[in-house]
């Protein structure tokens, strides 16, 4: 391999990477707080990509518009589906929840093959966004530079919010012991649902993107790219933001960074995820930079 | 200041409390004494709104705060240092201190509270950016006590501070609270150590299973044999 071709391969990581952090970030975030396995979150990234879709094509919204009102729509469906689905069972069994979470998902997908239709969308991209640039010899599309460049800038947002904001003293508070939280007067259930909404805001910024990188829509577009976020946030250790993010980073590099090294082995790509997964946990039971969370009960 | 009447606390098919009464006025240190189990802890609990299944009235000012949530009744004035401590051990002191503040607003008087608790406590002043679970069992009880007062109550509710602290620290904990209540705050301290208990009580209930069995000032109710036979062992 080239030198120039491994940039390029690494960027493509990079950019799939940033992809997945976003998602698994939303993954992790929940998890820590309400120690439920989000699984309507593959959903939200789908309409996150199907909302700027409809914006720009049918409604003919300029694009900086139909982003952030995409965006704000489904940060606030992220927040409706813990007020109606999670909510109502915070004190049920965990498990009652999670059942929950996978109704959501499923009523979510058909939803999107009712109101969208299951054929396939194309998405259209800007022109500039399609030009190829060349730096030295690599030769890369605007789109995989300023993937991971949008990504670690809302990283950033995000990581300011939490440690430097009172709510997200609220939310670390929370996700050590809800009670001692109600007993300082954190509004916990309005710190919960804003966990839902910046985590949807994240998961549908990553459905934008995607939908941009790989344009077509599917209302089942979401099932992969969320199982691998969940891997990804598994992998980083689940509770932790910044385990999300390496995990995140870590596995889009190793799946590009395999196939150009193995192009026969591309079949086995998905495959790859899982392998890694149970080869980390098989190490390190609490991914890599988890800490052991006490149960809920 | 704040008045209890006729409370029933139902827990899971249990009846932690059956029609329990108490009357706290306003500046003094009123102490919940009892067995473990008696429902100490179950009273305290009621009137922070952490539990819902409760019926009868608690009156706190004048206003009826019974069923109210956590952060209706932490904003009218009433904080509790739950059982235990409750530090949140991957906070830092100061971040501790901060969720005692979580429900004020006012960026400046927060901050006047800041350097008032730690000149109340230098300890921690000096761990400020230290995490919460790096301090000793005493340095996390004066912690809960600092965070209570930087929720700028009236009304102090205490669960066992004395908990699992050494006699030596037992002793300097109580003098904080004398301290605290002569700096103005109301306390309602739920002890098992009866004596050190009512050694500072203005007055004192003594509750069993459920129930106010006796009651009286902290002073009668140390010389008081039914007291020293149960409680004060002998």
């Amino acid at each position: 391999m080239s030198w120039a071709m491994f940039v390029q391969h690494l960027l493509n990581g990079l950019t799939l990477g940033s992809l997945y952090a976003l998602i698994a970030i939303g993954y992790t975030m929940i998890y820590g707080i309400l120690r439920l396995i989000n699984f309507a979150h593959s959903e939200i990234f789908m309409l996150g990509a199907y909302s700027v879709f409809w914006g720009v094509t049918l409604i003919h919204l300029p694009w900086p518009i139909a982003v952030t009102l995409g965006i704000l729509a489904v940060a606030a469906l992220g927040v409706l589906v813990d007020r109606v689905a999670y909510r109502p069972l915070r004190d049920a069994p965990r498990s009652s929840a999670l059942i929950s979470a996978i109704g959501v998902s499923f009523f979510l997908q058909n939803l999107a093959i009712v109101v969208f239709s299951a054929i396939p969308r194309e998405v259209y991209r800007p022109t500039w966004l399609e030009t190829v640039i060349l730096v030295g010899d690599v030769r890369v599309l605007p789109l995989t530079l300023l993937v991971p460049v949008l990504s670690f800038l809302l990283m950033l947002g995000l990581i300011y919010i939490v440690y430097k904001t009172k709510a997200g003293l609220g939310m670390r508070a929370i996700s050590k012991d809800i009670e001692t939280s109600y007993t300082m007067g954190v509004p916990v259930n309005r710190i919960i649902a804003l966990t839902f909404g910046i985590g949807s805001a994240l998961a549908a910024a990553s459905g934008i993107m995607w939908a941009l990188r790989y344009p077509q829509l599917q209302p089942i577009m979401g099932i992969i790219p969320g199982f691998k976020a969940f891997i990804a946030a598994v992998v980083g250790g689940i509770g932790s933001i910044q385990g999300a993010v390496i995990g995140g980073l870590g596995l889009g590099l190793v799946e590009i960074m395999a196939v150009a090294t193995f192009p026969e082995l591309a079949g086995y790509r998905d495959a790859l995820a899982f392998v890694l997964l149970i080869g980390i946990l098989l190490i390190k039971p609490t991914g890599l930079m988890g800490v052991k969370l006490e149960d809920k009960l | 200041m704040l008045k209890v009447q006729d409370l029933h606390v139902y827990y899971g098919g249990i009846h932690a409390l059956k029609g329990l009464s108490i009357n706290v006025e306003k500046g003094q240190i009123v102490t919940l004494i009892g067995a473990n189990g008696a429902g100490k802890s179950s009273t305290l609990r009621a009137i922070s709104g952490l539990i819902k299944n409760i019926k009868g009235s608690i009156v706190y000012n004048g206003r009826e705060i019974a069923g109210k949530n956590p952060v209706d009744i932490v904003t009218a004035g009433i904080m509790m240092a739950p059982e235990g401590r409750k530090i949140f051990p991957h906070l830092s002191v100061l971040e501790n201190l901060m969720l005692g503040a979580y429900t004020r607003s006012n960026k400046a008087e927060i901050e006047k509270d800041l350097v008032w608790v730690y000149e109340l406590f230098p300890r921690l002043k000096e761990r400020s950016e230290q995490k919460g679970g790096t301090l000793s069992g005493g340095e996390q009880q004066m912690l809960a006590l600092a965070r209570t007062l930087m929720g700028a109550p009236d009304l102090i509710l205490l669960d066992e501070p004395s908990l699992g602290l050494a006699p030596l620290l037992v002793k300097s904990v109580f003098d904080t609270i004398v301290n605290i209540n002569q700096l103005g705050k109301t306390v309602l301290l739920v002890e098992q150590n009866a004596f050190a208990a009512l050694k500072i009580a203005h007055y004192a209930y003594v509750l069993e299973v459920g129930a106010i069995v006796l009651e009286g000032t902290g002073k009668d109710l140390i010389k008081d044999p039914r007291i020293r036979d149960a409680y004060l062992g002998g």
